[in-house]
């Protein structure tokens, strides 16, 4: 019978491109199954409120003063960024329109769940790492408790309830970040300033920035607390952890964005609502990408 | 043996990527009975340990609790049957978030509708018992030494009555004296209730006071092909006095052919 061998000490360039390949649909299996794990325990019994209330005080509240500072500092950046540019067009009041769409349907969400990863999702990886290798996760099983559902589920639903609360603490910062530097510093009239705001954002561009926020937070979650259950030992385990926690969150965020993007683009002329918000360059018309994706 | 095993390793082998740690191990463990399982760094006691309580499956051969084997119970089966043990770990994994007092109730609050004053009678009458005062309770594990976390992680243990208590390296890091500590709560542990009581160590004080038997287990790499992982199976003091220089060196302390590898080296 012939038999096929594979020497494990090749090194060719292919050979790295197949181990690299194996090794990332093996990290994503273990990523589908850690999420599966986690909605079985989050569908048959919620934990209880004292493990979830400081999980939400961790996430929620002590994130709120970051993301609220960054999200003024983004409004006001891109005020001073597009003032000049719409100042040659004779444009400038469109710049409420500009700033607030982009804060509220992008920036905003993103960001606020940017600063999360960073601040929250690095730091479960830690905890859990740390757990982890201290035997504390091997405790819980041992006194009868399953680790996803006591350490996974309320991290999760903090994360996943908070971060729209966050986002829209994020985008009202921005807004008035961005209203400031137009009208206080750049002399726009703040009437024509907030008319143009008006006339471009409606529920929709709002309440989809907060939806995909739920998403961003879900995958913050998933993926720092998967890649704190998998933690190597060592102090350079830990921190190899709390490092993939953020690039992986951060990948996946954008990941998630474009595709929830495509989407919410897509079922938005079915709503019945207003096209005109959608493409600011021809508000009376339907949207190009739209027509592309349905 | 007469009694029906409460615990049995059937040609048990475990395997950790490309490293085997532990291969065809067969052994048994009858009610009552205090084992202590000893080894060099690396021969697989600990790992012994967690397949016992089903907190790693074995790769190959089966591990059996009452006659059963682990791979027939669900994981809610498995859940409960945990709960028989006590494990104190080797490094106490206390819950860094949580009190002592926290720590010590975890178990009665995960697994019982006790009344919260009951729990906290309990959790006193155990801290008690390993003999540490009642303001302890306030404090977290970062503020114990690494003899108070000892034993808050033992009442932690025992917190539960379990049938059988499971002790990883008990006294590793910890002084003489609060080693000898350690060693006499061990030996009350079992006197107090009619537990099983398995202990890993390299502490050959620890072995001659607190078990009435020993298995040794042997570094894989340094067996002979097809030699028994298990060396030696009998008594502390069978043990003391053992043939096979690999056992005697080992309690005895002495580093033997080691010395003259690591010149050759």
């Amino acid at each position: 019978m012939a038999t096929a061998t594979v020497n494990s000490e090749c090194d060719s360039f292919i050979h790295r491109i197949g181990r690299m390949t194996l090794a990332f649909i093996e990290g994503l299996g273990g990523l589908a199954l850690f999420f599966l794990d986690l909605l079985l325990w989050l569908t048959t019994r919620l934990p209880r409120r004292a493990v979830v209330l400081p999980c939400m005080y961790q996430i929620g509240v002590e994130s709120l003063s970051v993301v609220m500072v960054t999200g003024a500092f983004i409004g006001m950046v891109m005020a001073v960024q597009s003032y000049d540019q719409f100042r040659y067009m004779h444009l400038e009041t469109n710049l409420g329109a500009v700033i607030n769409i982009a804060l509220v349907k992008e920036l905003g969400p993103v960001l606020a769940a940017t600063m999360l990863a960073g601040r929250v999702g690095c730091a479960m990886a830690a905890e859990l790492g740390t757990m982890k290798i201290t035997e504390q996760i091997d405790a819980l099983r041992v006194l009868g408790a399953n680790p996803i559902h006591y350490l996974v589920v309320p991290r999760f639903l903090a994360c996943v309830l908070l971060i729209p609360v966050l986002t829209v603490m994020a985008d009202a910062a921005g807004v008035l970040g961005g209203w400031f530097i137009s009208t206080q510093v750049c002399g726009i009239d703040s009437l024509h300033y907030w008319n143009h705001t008006q006339a471009y954002i409606g529920w929709y561009e709002l309440a989809s920035g907060v939806a995909k926020s739920m998403f961003f937070g879900a995958a913050i979650a998933v993926v720092a607390c998967q890649r704190g259950f998998n933690c190597s030992a060592g102090a350079e385990g830990v921190g190899r952890a709390a490092t993939e926690a953020f690039v992986y969150a951060f990948v996946a965020i954008l990941v998630v964005d474009l595709f929830l993007g495509i989407v919410f683009n897509a079922i938005y002329p079915f709503l019945g609502l207003s096209t005109a918000s959608l493409v600011m360059s021809a508000p009376h018309q339907a949207p190009g990408f739209v027509a592309l994706w349905t | 043996m007469n009694a029906e095993p409460l615990i049995e390793f059937r040609n048990v082998g475990r395997r950790f990527g490309q490293q085997q740690v532990l291969r065809d191990v067969t052994f048994q463990i009858a009610p009552g009975e205090s084992v202590a399982i000893i080894g060099e760094s690396g021969c697989g006691k600990s790992v012994t340990l967690k397949l016992m309580i089903a907190l790693l499956a074995p790769s190959t051969g089966d591990v059996l609790l009452n006659g059963r084997s682990h791979f027939e119970r669900s994981e809610r089966e498995l859940t409960r049957e945990r709960l028989r043990f006590g494990y104190v770990f080797q490094q106490a994994a206390l819950f860094d978030s949580m009190s002592v007092e926290d720590n010590v109730a975890f178990g009665l609050r995960q697994n019982t509708n006790l009344p919260r004053d009951e729990i906290a009678a309990i959790v006193q009458d155990r801290l008690h018992e390993v003999g540490l005062p009642p303001s302890v309770c306030r404090k977290k594990p970062a503020e114990l030494s690494g003899g108070m976390k000892k034993r808050v992680g033992l009442a932690r243990a025992l917190a539960l009555s379990p049938d059988i208590v499971l002790y990883d390296e008990p006294t590793t890091g910890l002084d003489p004296i609060m080693s000898d500590v350690i060693n006499e709560l061990i030996v009350q542990a079992r006197e107090r209730r009619t537990i099983t009581s398995i202990v890993v160590t390299h502490d050959m004080v620890t072995v001659g006071r607190t078990v009435g038997r020993v298995i040794m287990l042997y570094p894989l790499p340094r067996l002979v092909d097809d030699e028994p992982q298990i060396i030696f199976d009998g008594t502390p003091d069978e043990a003391f006095s053992a043939a096979d220089p690999r056992v005697y060196q080992f309690v005895h302390g002495q580093a033997g052919e080691r010395l003259q590898e690591m010149a050759m080296r």
